[in-house]
């Protein structure tokens, strides 16, 4: 704190740091933005195009970007894959018994789509893309959408010219003047309807999650203390993981401890797609125990790229040197692979990675 | 689900543990309804024997420097339902209402919801922004934010999509799965209202666009009305600094208002004349109505209650005779003013008594003393506002609203106990 007391009593600083004049009707907490860190942060685009930086994108190049870095999760066509959402179709699918709600069915403007593409996709390397790569691939979608040919070419000129088809389709909240009359009346208390029936039950469904009911023990006698059981069964889950093979326990000891435990660190970029540890399975991308030494492309039941099994039946085996390689350059190692990721710059966190995984060796 | 029944009764032995002592104890009767002031059928051990803890010496304080529940509680925890999301990063769980009771949500237990994951980020690291159509656009610092004026209220959060999931009938079986996306705590921070006056909003800035530091940043439009009547921007809850998954170290509150408003680790409230219609307020939050148009802005949360117990997680484990019929009520438009249970489904209603003096915003705890005869029950609560609107049934909301709206489904719930005291989720007609 002192040093920040020096720097405010000395004037020359003051201008520098930009204080907050002392108004009257203000505290002076805070001090002044700087234009270059507004232009960082103050990134939103309205509905009238205001916000959007200049740039441009056609609907070829999108349909690059959008390989690489999209269809992994909405597919090569914006349709969606697994339970991640399309993108496109649904168009007056929004009467139906289930509707279809995408960018081309019910988002109402485009500025949305390119503000969030551009701040939040895709999933787990977010801000990463060029501003010219975000028209590029929201032409795409509109492509895919069949708003625009195969020519187009979005920019910040001709931006507000396109308008989504559901546009008129929102309203303003209404529940005041639509059913506040309706439901604000004096309840009734006695006799208000006729005696009831079961009509559905959860149970017939039977979608919940196990859960642990809880009992208690009364002195009628009338109940098993079954709350210690709830207990019993909490220990047992924890203590099962100290039964680890001896194997493993080997496999780990050849691995440096720091090196294990950076890479974990790392791996939080990682583990948005993939998963590592006891019970991992397939997700966005595929399960990666015993990655090191294995042959690419052979997670069970994983559906990878053509790049990758291409690159598999040319005999590419997981290796310290070979992952090294793909985690510092996924696209120039495997082309046109569809992992979105740009790759580990830092030659000690690839290393530490690769010892993470290591770790998991089965 | 799994239910703890015991197999057969244990007889103590010479060095009984603990365990069997309450398996036993619970069992003494041989099941038998005895009712009160009636005769053990032989002395309980856990009164006549010494029991280890009445012996030997427990932990010494700073055995756990930051306490956690005793391990007995482990079962009262949040739980996820894999299947509503493609994955766990983008996705909600919810709180173990069943098993707490007072109004105060502990932060461990509250309810997430992230849509790219909790983020940990340094107060030492932290940095608030206000931007957009203002005299001076500011920065601030965690420790600036301790300089300002500071305010502590209790208010829920309640996301949007809670129950969203029982539109087409009675879907998961537990309150903690029906009503669970909802946290009551009491926080401390500044209000926007002292914020944005130290920034000088313009007379043009008629709304503010906040955003968070995660990789979502899961902006939302507020209009300036709301923001300066009583948003506030928290960093503590229940006392203590916000838990990372509730936006450590600093997050909005924007009370009585969807769950989706309260931006967590906020980074930058932006002054605009008008809102920005992000994500979040378009393709999501929005309410598709049977005529193919969707509702916008529908940012209250209306009046709304449940019974916590007995439900399918939480059974009467007794036989007949005096209970206790617990629940929650809360209005995003005020205060509660009454609420009301029926046991037979919405025949016959008796006005429960509230055990906290109902807060503006905030949950109140109801109870209601019952005495039961050992018959089913369809029990059913019904909150009721200063403002004098009345929960509604669940077909008066499909009425309007059709089954495809997600959000806002704030219907009365109804759960069967049977004559085992046994409770699960239904619809009635």
């Amino acid at each position: 704190m002192s040093k920040c007391r020096k720097l405010i009593t000395t004037t020359a600083l003051i201008t520098v740091f930009g204080a907050v004049p002392a108004l009257a009707d203000t505290l002076g907490i805070g001090r002044l933005a700087l234009p270059e860190e507004i232009a960082a942060w103050d990134v939103a685009v309205m509905p009238d195009g205001r916000g959007l930086p200049e740039g441009r994108g056609n609907v070829l190049d999108g349909e690059d970007y959008w390989i690489e870095q999209c269809a992994v999760c909405h597919g090569d066509f914006a349709e969606g894959a697994g339970a991640w959402p399309p993108i496109v179709g649904g168009r007056g699918s929004l009467t139906d018994e289930r509707p279809l709600k995408t960018i081309e069915s019910y988002w109402p403007y485009l500025s949305t789509v390119w503000d969030y593409i551009n701040r939040s996709m895709p999933f787990g390397a977010a801000q990463t893309l060029e501003t010219d790569e975000v028209y590029a691939i929201t032409a795409y979608i509109l492509y895919s959408a069949g708003l625009v040919d195969d020519d187009f070419e979005l920019s910040h000129e001709n931006f507000t010219e396109i308008r989504l088809p559901n546009e008129g389709g929102f309203y303003l909240d209404d529940r005041a003047e639509v059913e506040f009359p309706e439901f604000a009346q004096e309840p009734c208390m006695s006799d208000c309807r006729d005696p009831v029936e079961i009509s559905a039950r959860a149970t017939d469904i039977d979608v919940t999650p196990e859960f642990p009911v809880i009992r208690f023990t009364y002195s009628d006698g009338s109940a098993p203390a079954s709350a210690a059981e709830v207990v019993e069964e909490a220990e047992e889950a924890s203590a099962q993981p100290d039964a680890a093979p001896e194997e493993e326990a080997v496999q780990l000891a050849a691995l440096d401890p720091e090196l294990v435990a950076a890479g974990e660190a790392a791996w939080r970029q990682c583990r948005t797609c993939h998963q590592l540890g006891d019970g991992a399975r397939n997700s966005t991308g595929p399960a990666l125990n015993g990655i090191v030494g294995r042959e690419a492309a052979h997670s069970d039941g994983f559906r990878y790229s053509p790049a990758f099994t291409d690159a598999a039946e040319s005999g590419l085996v997981w290796t310290e040197e070979t992952l090294d390689a793909f985690l510092e350059n996924p696209a120039g190692l495997i082309p046109r692979n569809r992992m979105s990721f740009r790759g580990v710059r830092s030659e000690d966190e690839r290393a530490a990675l690769i010892a993470y995984m290591m770790s998991h060796s089965n | 689900m799994t239910d703890m029944q015991d197999d057969a009764p244990k007889s103590p032995g010479s060095g009984p543990s603990r365990r069997d002592f309450l398996r036993t104890a619970g069992l003494a009767a041989g099941g038998a309804v005895v009712g009160a002031g009636a005769n053990a059928a032989s002395p309980d051990p856990l009164i006549t024997e010494v029991q280890p803890y009445a012996s030997f010496l427990g932990e010494g304080v700073d055995a756990t420097p930051y306490g956690m529940p005793i391990h007995y509680e482990d079962h009262v925890v949040r739980r996820n339902v894999e299947w509503l999301t493609a994955d766990p990063i983008s996705s909600i769980n919810f709180t173990p209402i069943h098993a707490l009771d007072g109004t105060i949500t502990p932060q461990g237990c509250a309810f997430e919801r992230h849509h790219s994951g909790a983020i940990e980020m340094s107060k030492d690291e932290y940095r608030l922004m206000i931007t957009g159509l203002v005299e001076r656009p500011l920065v601030f610092t965690f420790g600036d934010l301790l300089r300002l004026p500071r305010v502590t209220r209790v208010h829920f959060c309640e996301c949007a999509a809670n129950s969203g999931m029982e539109w087409g009938g009675a879907q998961l079986n537990g309150a903690q799965f029906t009503h669970g996306m909802i946290h009551n705590m009491e926080y401390t921070g500044v209000t926007l209202r002292t914020l944005l006056n130290e920034a000088g909003v313009k007379p043009e800035g008629s709304w503010i666009y906040v955003e968070g530091h995660d990789a979502s940043s899961n902006g939302r439009s507020i209009p300036m009305e709301k923001a300066l009547d009583d948003c506030m921007i928290a960093f503590n809850a229940n006392g203590e600094a916000l838990r990372m998954e509730h936006g450590y170290p600093v997050r909005l509150v924007v009370p009585g208002w969807e769950g989706n408003l309260w931006v967590k680790w906020l980074r930058r409230i932006g002054v605009h004349d008008g809102p920005m219609e992000s994500r979040e307020e378009t393709s999501k939050y929005t309410d598709l109505m049977p005529d193919g148009r969707a509702r916008k802005w529908t940012w209250a949360m209306h009046a709304k209650s449940v019974v916590t117990s007995p439900s399918p997680q939480m059974p009467i484990g007794h036989g007949p005779g005096p209970m206790v019929i617990t629940g929650l009520a809360w209005s995003g438009l005020g205060k509660i003013a009454r609420v009301d249970v029926s046991l037979d489904g919405g025949v016959n209603w008796q006005t429960a008594r509230l055990g906290t003096e109902p807060g503006d915003k905030a949950v109140t705890r109801f109870y209601l003393d019952h005495e039961w005869d050992g018959q089913p029950m369809y029990v059913q609560s019904r909150a009721i506002d200063e403002t004098g609107y009345v929960q509604p049934t669940k077909e008066q909301l499909r009425a309007i609203r059709g089954l495809n709206s997600i959000y806002h489904n704030n219907g009365i719930q109804t759960w069967y106990v049977n004559e085992n005291g046994e409770a699960e989720n239904v619809e009635v007609s």
